[in-house]
């Protein structure tokens, strides 16, 4: 039976009213009908009111997609998907405007408490109506699959900045979207990659002109409050020549009991001398202790450093999903580019993490820097895996890579696995790899010094992955310290 | 009332009785020193005191302040006032001495209904502890003993001490592995803890702390019991005779 075969019971009990009337009204409707076809593709593309070439190019990639089968080579293993048991599109419920967040369920405030979510975010977040503040972040939220809050877009225009929701720059900005959309994630990429292409509801745009620095950290919070809607995220970054950016990406699911296909697409852009630093804080829902439920996150991440003396660092701290498949990479194309990758990847409970980069050394005098922390606890496995090439003509590429994991208990396993492939003589890759055990000496050191045994834990994990930690922006290190221990509440006995 | 009350205690490690009907009692402000030959059982004893996973009490009782020690978590028993000094302090990396101390501190105090220490206030009272005992801020901000010589590890956890302000101190082998002046530095330290609402159980198989760390009593330890209690005399006794003449005791 497929994995999705009961939630989708459960919906249509709940929603066969709503369907009915069939695909003619439903286009008025909040919701694509299940399963995925041309008119699937159709649907979202007409809810977004988007342009023919945009109609064209997702049908190509739906196309694409039905030749395509699912890869299997991650050490991941997940009941198999029914993609014609999932809904495609759903557009957030309007949410309820509220004055104070006194009106908010205390059991969602209690979650953001635990993240220490600023106060004024959570107001964001959930929608509190306030005076024109002076926050210093903008939050282009994403509820479900529609992008439906802007903030501070006035400060950013004066810079130039373009930062909107994908949908409308697909209207507003045609030349620059057709120009860059799919050059660094080919419609062809992967399974997942043309999947999202085809049915793509929202994401982020983001244009830094030339030599411009963004004035403030960009920052989406996505999050899924509808149940069972596959959730297909694109987002395109350009740093234009000599232009900087710094852009957050993180999530708080709250608790669900189905899986939930999660394929997002992100590419960066940067032209001479740009740089972009992303980084995530990504916690779906992991399923619950006996590994029921959860999101299955397949994740397509890719930076082209297509300018000379141009950077791309992606930094993630990764702690939920019931699956995490993803390996933000980039492209060193420019001479004496950049790429740099900074992974903090946790898994409890039965999560399963295939997760890493790849950096592609194509420039002369490339270089690239991978930093992976990977714990594992409870009955999970944690895996990563790296590519490092130099091309024939990448002269001078140097790479440092260091993998650690950290073991908790003795019942999940932490799993590296390294693709070293040099075609020129003068590259130079170094690669380090450990793998340990939480000692029990150093949880009881703690613990004899008043901490309780999951804050002992959360301790020294934080120290473990410390060095990654301090690439985060500074109120993201922060959350992320607190939600790597919340993610292991209960990993220790 | 004693502080300490250990009765009769009796502890399995893997099938292995090791400590076979022990008793000791500890009052306020004495200072108690335990030596004996190796594997006579001494860290055992101070591990089932702070309560370290993987011993089987099989018998006996340990009251703290007349409550049942065994019953706490050793979180729950730190909070109360239970310290003990590593034979060999383990090093965290990437955590922060200063933050460490700063939260192993303000767990104890959450744990006991107090405030949580202010950060200047917090960085005030590290600093000036420190300083007593010679140890540069800079060590602070370094990862937990790492790094961290013989001596500084000692030291550090004497710092840790004068912070949290135990009610018990059991000091397990602190002269192992320090030259004489870091002896004297790290005894000195602990002296400056001696108060009539304190007490400390030292334990040592050299003479030479004691030097520093003048005992009320004297216990010898052998083959997991208190074969012989007495004044500071019987250490200056052990000195000279070895503990041979006791294991036939035991
Ligand atoms: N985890 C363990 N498993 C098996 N035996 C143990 C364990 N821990 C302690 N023992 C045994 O218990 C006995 C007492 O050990 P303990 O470390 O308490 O001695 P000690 O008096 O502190 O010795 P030393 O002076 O060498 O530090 C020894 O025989 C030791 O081998
Ligand atoms: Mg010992």
């Amino acid at each position: 039976m497929a994995a999705v075969q009961e939630t989708v019971d459960r919906v249509r009990r709940i929603d066969v009213d709503q369907y009915r009337y069939g695909f003619e009204t439903v286009i008025e409707s909040d919701k694509a009908p299940k399963g995925l076809s041309e008119d699937t593709v159709r649907f979202i593309s007409a809810k977004k009111n988007e342009p023919a070439w945009m109609l064209e190019w997702r049908l190509e990639a739906y196309r694409r997609w039905l030749t395509m089968t699912e890869p299997k080579w991650a050490r991941v293993n997940y009941p198999k998907i029914d993609y014609q048991d999932l809904y495609y599109y759903s557009a957030p419920k309007p949410k309820k405007q509220i004055s104070s967040l006194d009106e908010i369920d205390p059991e969602i405030l209690k979650t953001y408490e635990k993240l220490g979510i600023p106060l004024r975010e959570v107001e964001v977040l959930e929608g509190v109506v306030r005076p024109e503040g002076e926050r210093r972040i903008a939050v282009d939220a994403v509820f479900d699959s529609v992008s439906v809050a802007t903030t501070f877009q006035k400060e950013l225009k004066q810079a130039g900045v373009i930062f909107m929701p994908i949908s409308e720059a697909i209207r507003e900005h045609p030349d620059l979207v057709k120009k860059y959309l799919g050059t660094v994630v080919p419609t062809s990429d992967n399974y997942f990659a043309t999947l999202n292409s085809a049915v793509f509801s929202d994401g982020s745009f983001v244009y830094v002109p030339p030599g411009v620095r963004c004035p403030m950290e960009l920052s989406t919070y996505f999050r899924i409050n509808e149940r069972n809607t596959g959730q297909f995220e694109r987002t395109l970054i350009i740093a234009d020549k000599g232009a900087y950016v710094s852009y957050l990406e993180g999530c708080t699911a709250p608790q669900r009991d189905e899986n939930q296909l999660h394929a997002a697409v992100v590419e960066l852009v940067t032209l001479d001398d740009a740089e972009i630093k992303y980084s995530t804080v990504q916690n779906w829902y992991p399923g619950n202790s006996e590994g029921v439920g959860g999101i299955y996150n397949f994740v397509t991440k890719r930076g082209d450093c297509r300018g000379n003396n141009s950077k791309i660092s992606w930094t993630q701290v990764e702690t939920g999903s019931a699956i995490t498949w993803k390996y933000p990479s980039c492209i060193l194309r420019g001479d004496n580019s950049r790429g740099e990758f900074y992974s903090i990847a946790i898994s409890n409970g039965h999560q399963q993490v295939d997760s890493g980069t790849k950096m592609i050394h194509l420039g002369k005098n490339t270089t690239s820097r991978i930093i992976s922390k990977g714990i594992a606890a409870g009955v999970s496995q944690n895996t990563y895996r790296g590519l490092v090439t130099a091309h024939r003509k990448a002269t001078g590429a140097r790479n440092f890579t260091a993998c650690d994991s950290l073991l908790i208990g003795d019942k999940c396993g932490a799993h590296t696995v390294p693709y070293i492939e040099a075609k020129n003589s003068s590259a130079l890759f170094e690669h380090e790899a450990t793998t340990s055990k939480i000692s029990e000496d150093v949880l009881f050191y703690c613990v004899q010094r008043g901490l309780s045994q999951e804050e002992a834990v959360g301790l020294v994990v934080n120290g473990f992955v410390k060095d990654v930690l301090q690439q985060l922006p500074m109120e993201f290190a922060v959350e992320a310290q607190k939600l790597i221990s919340i993610s292991l509440e209960g990993s220790v006995g | 009332m004693p502080l300490l009350e250990v009765k009769n205690l009796q502890v399995r490690v893997e099938e292995r009785e090791i400590l076979h009907g022990l008793s000791l009692t500890v009052n306020k402000g004495e200072v108690h020193a335990i030596m004996g030959p190796n594997g006579s059982g001494k860290s055992t004893l101070s591990h089932v005191i702070a309560g370290k996973p993987g011993y089987e009490v099989t018998g006996g009782e340990i009251l703290f302040n007349g409550e049942d020690l065994l019953e706490m978590s050793p979180d729950a028993r730190a909070a109360k006032g239970v310290f003990l000094a590593f034979q060999y302090p383990v090093e965290i990396p990437g955590v922060a001495t200063m933050t460490f101390l700063r939260t192993a501190l303000n767990a104890q105090r959450k744990a006991r209904g107090e405030g949580e220490y202010s950060t200047p206030d917090f960085l005030k009272k590290v600093r000036e502890v420190a300083a007593r005992l010679n140890i540069p801020q800079e060590m602070l901000r370094r990862g937990v003993n790492v790094g961290f010589s013989g001596g500084e590890k000692k030291r550090n956890e004497v710092l840790q001490m004068a912070l949290f302000e135990p009610s018990l101190c059991i000091l397990d082998e602190m002269d192992s592995g320090l030259d004489i002046d870091a002896l004297r530095v790290a005894a000195d330290g602990v002296n400056a803890l001696r108060s009539p609402d304190r007490a400390m159980v030292v334990i040592t198989h050299y003479q030479r702390l004691l030097n520093y760390i003048v005992p009320d009593f004297v216990h010898v330890m052998s083959k997991g019991r208190v074969v012989k209690s007495g004044g500071k005399e019987l250490a200056l006794e052990l000195e000279a005779s070895g503990y041979a003449q006791f294991e036939d005791a035991a």
